[in-house]
């Protein structure tokens, strides 16, 4: 069996459209961004979240009275999965006290009104600082890790590629995170972990088309530039549609039966590998065409000589 | 052509059976258990065995068995969560008062399988179920006990050597001595710098006030702080230790955090209030000869301090401490024997007993008093920023007249409930926190949430598994045999290297094995589809295996390495769960490059190698 038998797409015709889009694309994340801002999770705010499993199903209306007799009026409450769960979230910022007793207090209330009939899932608790902390580091290792790679595929190709291959990853971080702002979807620590992932994802199918570009320009001594990277792109084609296409079927698996727990992370895995599949085409060999690779860059490490002929 | 020696061969057949055998106690089943010990003064014997036997048929609760482990403990098996939960109830409720128990998960591995030290996974809270807090030690509040203690160094080495001081402040982080002239200064200067050294002193001059101001150096801050946070370390270890959990695990985080993991712990509630609390007592006399009434209109005698009772009533006691919860060896629980009211018995150290029965001789027939100090710390909110609020507790819970010199062992009586005396038992015992703490992060998983985690992401990785396995089956046929050959043995190295480094496997980490399936198919992926175009070019079907496996090698390895360096940054950066996806991912990873390479080469090269093809199906 075979889907692709000798693709010959003219990829590259379509770069300045894809540029378009990818800008358009780009300036919409950044705008939501502006705009509606992330749903941080609790991971990153500070709070409180419980997470209870009744024996039989509740009305939403009954928990907020029974949480607004304990003081708790101020609280989030929704079914989470079915009818008989409830999430119940407190932020800080409606809180005079921030302490891991209110989870204690909140389910003591609720255990009480529905006299001993439910159970206790969940209960998460973040303090303001620490919540501080982790958004900061987790930045920080989104930025170390685009810092290790641009240094890595610097390392191995060359600068032009590794600029086009952080400008992909960039772009996809980007994107993959706007969907979380555009749909004010909940962005936590499993998110951002997601993310981590799809950036080593998506420069794993960068650096497989680089490395057949590459591969070309030293075998292929005739044909222009734009003929190279297209004729790169289609022999790898193949091999890009597979290992996306098996990788979204088991982050389909882990969305669709994964749980409610990891839902986001499998969300941002799925826009990821989409998105990542498109950026190593039209974003990054797109880029390092436009920065002007050429084959003499790519040639094998010349020798002493070659520099010595260049001197005056 | 496309032969491996034999070496090779072995060397991936040893890996492979290795994989095999270290991954095989994850195999069996996990059976709810419950771990019995020996409550304090009592002793797991073989009598106990029996003990536990009977009351579980009484109560008509089914087991699997009873085995003894390493260090006395009692591993009770049950087959479901529901008779565990019966079987601890029914054990409380009989043997409670000699035993502790703890729920537990623990592998019904066979005889030989336990010979060998092979374990399972670890499983992470998020699956298990359980209590994991993240504390805070607050350093200031340690820094100020530190310049507190040394205030009262400084008034009684100067008193000792008779030397006039005027007073001793608190000045911006450094202590300020005043004296009436320079010479006495200078004479306190000389004696402190001799006898505190650890302290930087300065002198100086502000009218006619002449002062010595100390500072504690940087050297002795760093000291005091690591101090403070492996005291309150130890006493947080005590504190689990005598809740009776299973497994738990008590370290250090950062410069200023512990992290404390429950598994299977089933009362946040109670075990945050434990954790937390920081509840002691101090025994001080009481002063008979100043007037309570003057005191509370302002007039405290500087020798004495105001308290008040539980039923808010103010008392006068002596500003000096005769014995504080420090020099507390032991102490337990128990009723007063002539009022029924529940009472704690306490034993002292040689140096607290020893102060006790000289102040308890000199003062026969006088009032002692008994304050209880709670030290907690609370974050408030004050417009969008979150403030630290000290709350000091201090109340007299007893005052009762020195009967007759006592020393070492006696008993306090005061308190509300039988659960109070037991609580305040436990942490009298555990040793005082060095510094005051707050719980700064808590993420309590219920059983049956542990429970569907598991089986949801068991459940999501059976069906990507197969999804992908039958793919590659029908799209490369024999090589996607091999491919799907490739991947089992992928999976059971995984699994086998988190065995044998006992890492822990979280619901994100189950995400990080789902991840690696999908990707190391990658590898095979990249393989095969060289191969097939060696083949359109013409090549020979054993030329074409050698050139496809050749050329893909080095975009396997840069790719992979990519990923790698993502999940390097997760794991320096993951805390808990995050963490555990990172680990999987890594191993995956590693794994799957010595699998697709060397491995689906070994069975390739079995399968074809030297002979004469025409085609390859692939």
């Amino acid at each position: 069996m075979e889907f692709f038998k000798r693709t010959n797409i003219d990829f590259m015709r379509y770069q300045w459209p894809a540029l378009v889009l990818s800008t358009t694309i780009n300036l919409l994340a950044i705008g939501s961004f502006f705009f509606q801002g992330l749903n941080f999770g609790l991971d990153f705010t500070g709070g409180t979240v419980i997470e209870v499993g009744y024996k039989q199903p509740v009305q939403l209306s009954d928990v907020r009275s029974a949480l607004a007799k304990a003081g708790y009026s101020e609280a989030t409450v929704q079914h989470f999965g079915s009818s008989r769960d409830v999430l119940i979230r407190l932020a800080p910022k409606n809180q005079s006290e921030s302490t891991a007793a209110v989870s204690d207090r909140v389910f003591r209330a609720l255990s009480a009104e529905a006299n001993g009939r439910v159970d206790l899932r969940r209960a998460e608790f973040v303090g303001p600082e620490v919540g501080g902390e982790l958004a900061e580091s987790g930045g920080l290792a989104v930025l170390y890790s685009l810092f290790g790679i641009l240094i890595y595929v610097w390392l191995r190709f060359e600068w032009r590629f590794s600029v086009g291959a952080i400008i992909a990853t960039i772009h996809d971080t980007i994107v993959t995170v706007a969907v979380f702002s555009l749909f004010r979807i909940e962005f936590d620590l499993t998110v951002l972990a997601a993310v981590l992932a799809v950036i080593g994802y998506s420069l794993n199918d960068t650096v497989v088309i680089f490395d057949r570009i590459r591969e070309n320009f030293r075998k292929i001594r005739k044909g222009t530039v734009l003929e190279v990277v297209n004729l790169s792109i289609n022999e790898t084609m193949s091999r890009t549609i597979i290992t996306s296409g098996t990788t979204l079927v088991v982050v389909l698996a882990l969305f669709f039966f994964g749980g409610q727990v990891i839902h986001g992370f499998a969300l941002a895995m799925l826009v990821g590998v989409a998105v990542g599949t498109y950026s190593s085409i039209y974003v990054a060999s797109s880029a390092a065409v436009m920065l002007g690779i050429s084959r003499a860059d790519l040639m094998p490490v010349k020798k002493e000589g070659a520099q010595l002929d260049r001197m005056p | 052509m496309n032969r491996y020696p034999l070496w090779k061969n072995l060397l991936i057949l040893a890996v492979v059976l290795a994989g095999l055998i270290f991954a095989l106690p994850n195999m069996f089943s996990q059976d709810p258990s419950i771990e019995v010990s020996a409550a304090r003064g009592s002793k797991v014997t073989g009598a106990t065995v029996g003990e536990l036997k009977a009351v579980l048929e009484n109560a008509g609760v089914p087991y699997k068995g009873v085995q003894t482990l390493k260090d006395g403990r009692l591993l009770v098996r049950f087959a479901t969560s529901g008779n565990q939960l019966k079987g601890q109830a029914a054990i409380e409720a009989t043997l409670g008062d000699r035993y502790n128990t703890a729920l537990t998960l623990s592998p019904d591995l066979p005889g030989w399988v336990r010979f060998f030290g092979l374990q399972p996974m670890v499983l992470g809270l998020d699956l298990r179920g359980g209590v994991h807090v993240v504390i805070d030690v607050d350093m200031d509040a340690a820094i100020d006990q530190a310049l507190e203690r040394y205030t009262d160094d400084i008034r009684s080495l100067l008193r000792k050597e008779k030397i006039r001081y005027l007073g001793v402040t608190r000045d911006k982080g450094r202590l300020a001595v005043r004296f009436g002239d320079a010479r006495t200064r200078d004479r306190a200067d000389s004696l402190i710098h001799n006898e505190i050294p650890d302290l930087k002193l300065d002198t100086g001059e502000e009218g006619r006030s002449y002062y010595v101001y100390a500072a504690m150096t940087p050297a002795n801050v760093a000291s005091v702080k690591k101090f403070a946070l492996q005291q309150n370390i130890t006493t947080l270890r005590n504190r689990v230790n005598a809740l009776g959990v299973a497994e738990p695990i008590i370290q250090q985080q950062g410069d200023r955090r512990i992290v404390v993991e429950l598994p299977g712990a089933s009362d946040p509630g109670r075990i945050k209030d434990i954790l937390g609390a920081t509840a002691t007592l101090e025994y001080r006399l009481v002063d008979t000869e100043h007037s309570v009434e003057d005191a509370v209109n302002g007039r405290v005698p500087p020798s004495d301090k105001l308290y008040k009772d539980r039923d808010g009533r103010p008392v006068l006691l002596q500003r000096r401490v005769i014995v504080t919860g420090n020099e507390i060896t032991d102490a337990s629980a128990g009723f007063d024997q002539r009022t029924g009211q529940p009472a704690v018995f306490v034993s002292l150290d040689a140096q607290g007993a020893r102060r006790m029965r000289n102040v308890t001789t000199e003062n026969v027939g006088k009032p002692m008093a008994v304050v209880f100090i709670e030290n907690r710390t609370e974050t408030h909110i004050v417009d969008g920023k979150p403030v630290k609020r000290k709350v000091r507790t201090e109340e007299v819970i007893s005052v009762a007249n020195i009967l007759e010199p006592f020393g070492r062992r006696f008993q306090t009586t005061g308190l509300d409930s039988s659960q109070e005396a037991h609580d305040l038992a436990l942490l009298l015992r555990a040793g005082a926190l060095a510094a005051p703490i707050e719980i700064v992060e808590e993420r309590t998983i219920g059983p049956s949430l542990g429970q569907d985690n598991i089986n949801q992401g068991f459940e999501s990785v059976v069906i990507g598994f197969i999804l992908v396995v039958v793919f590659m089956a029908f799209y490369y046929k024999v090589f996607g045999l091999v491919a799907d050959i490739v991947l089992i043995v992928n999976l059971v190295l995984v699994v086998a290297v988190l065995s044998v480094l006992q890492a822990t496997l979280t619901l994100p980490g189950i995400a990080g094995i789902v991840l690696t399936v999908g990707m190391s198919v990658d590898a095979n992926v990249l393989i095969y589809e060289r191969i097939r175009e060696e083949l359109r070019n013409r090549n020979t079907p054993q030329a074409s295996i050698q050139a496809g496996y050749d050329k893909a090698l080095s975009t396997i390895v840069d790719a992979n390495l990519t990923t790698l360096i993502a999940a390097i940054t997760l794991f320096s950066f993951g805390t808990g769960p995050v963490k555990g996806f990172a680990v999987t991912l890594f191993i995956g990873i590693l794994t799957s490059l010595f699998t697709a390479i060397m491995g689906s080469r070994a069975v390739v090269n079995l399968l074809y190698g030297g002979k004469r093809l025409q085609t390859l199906p692939v």
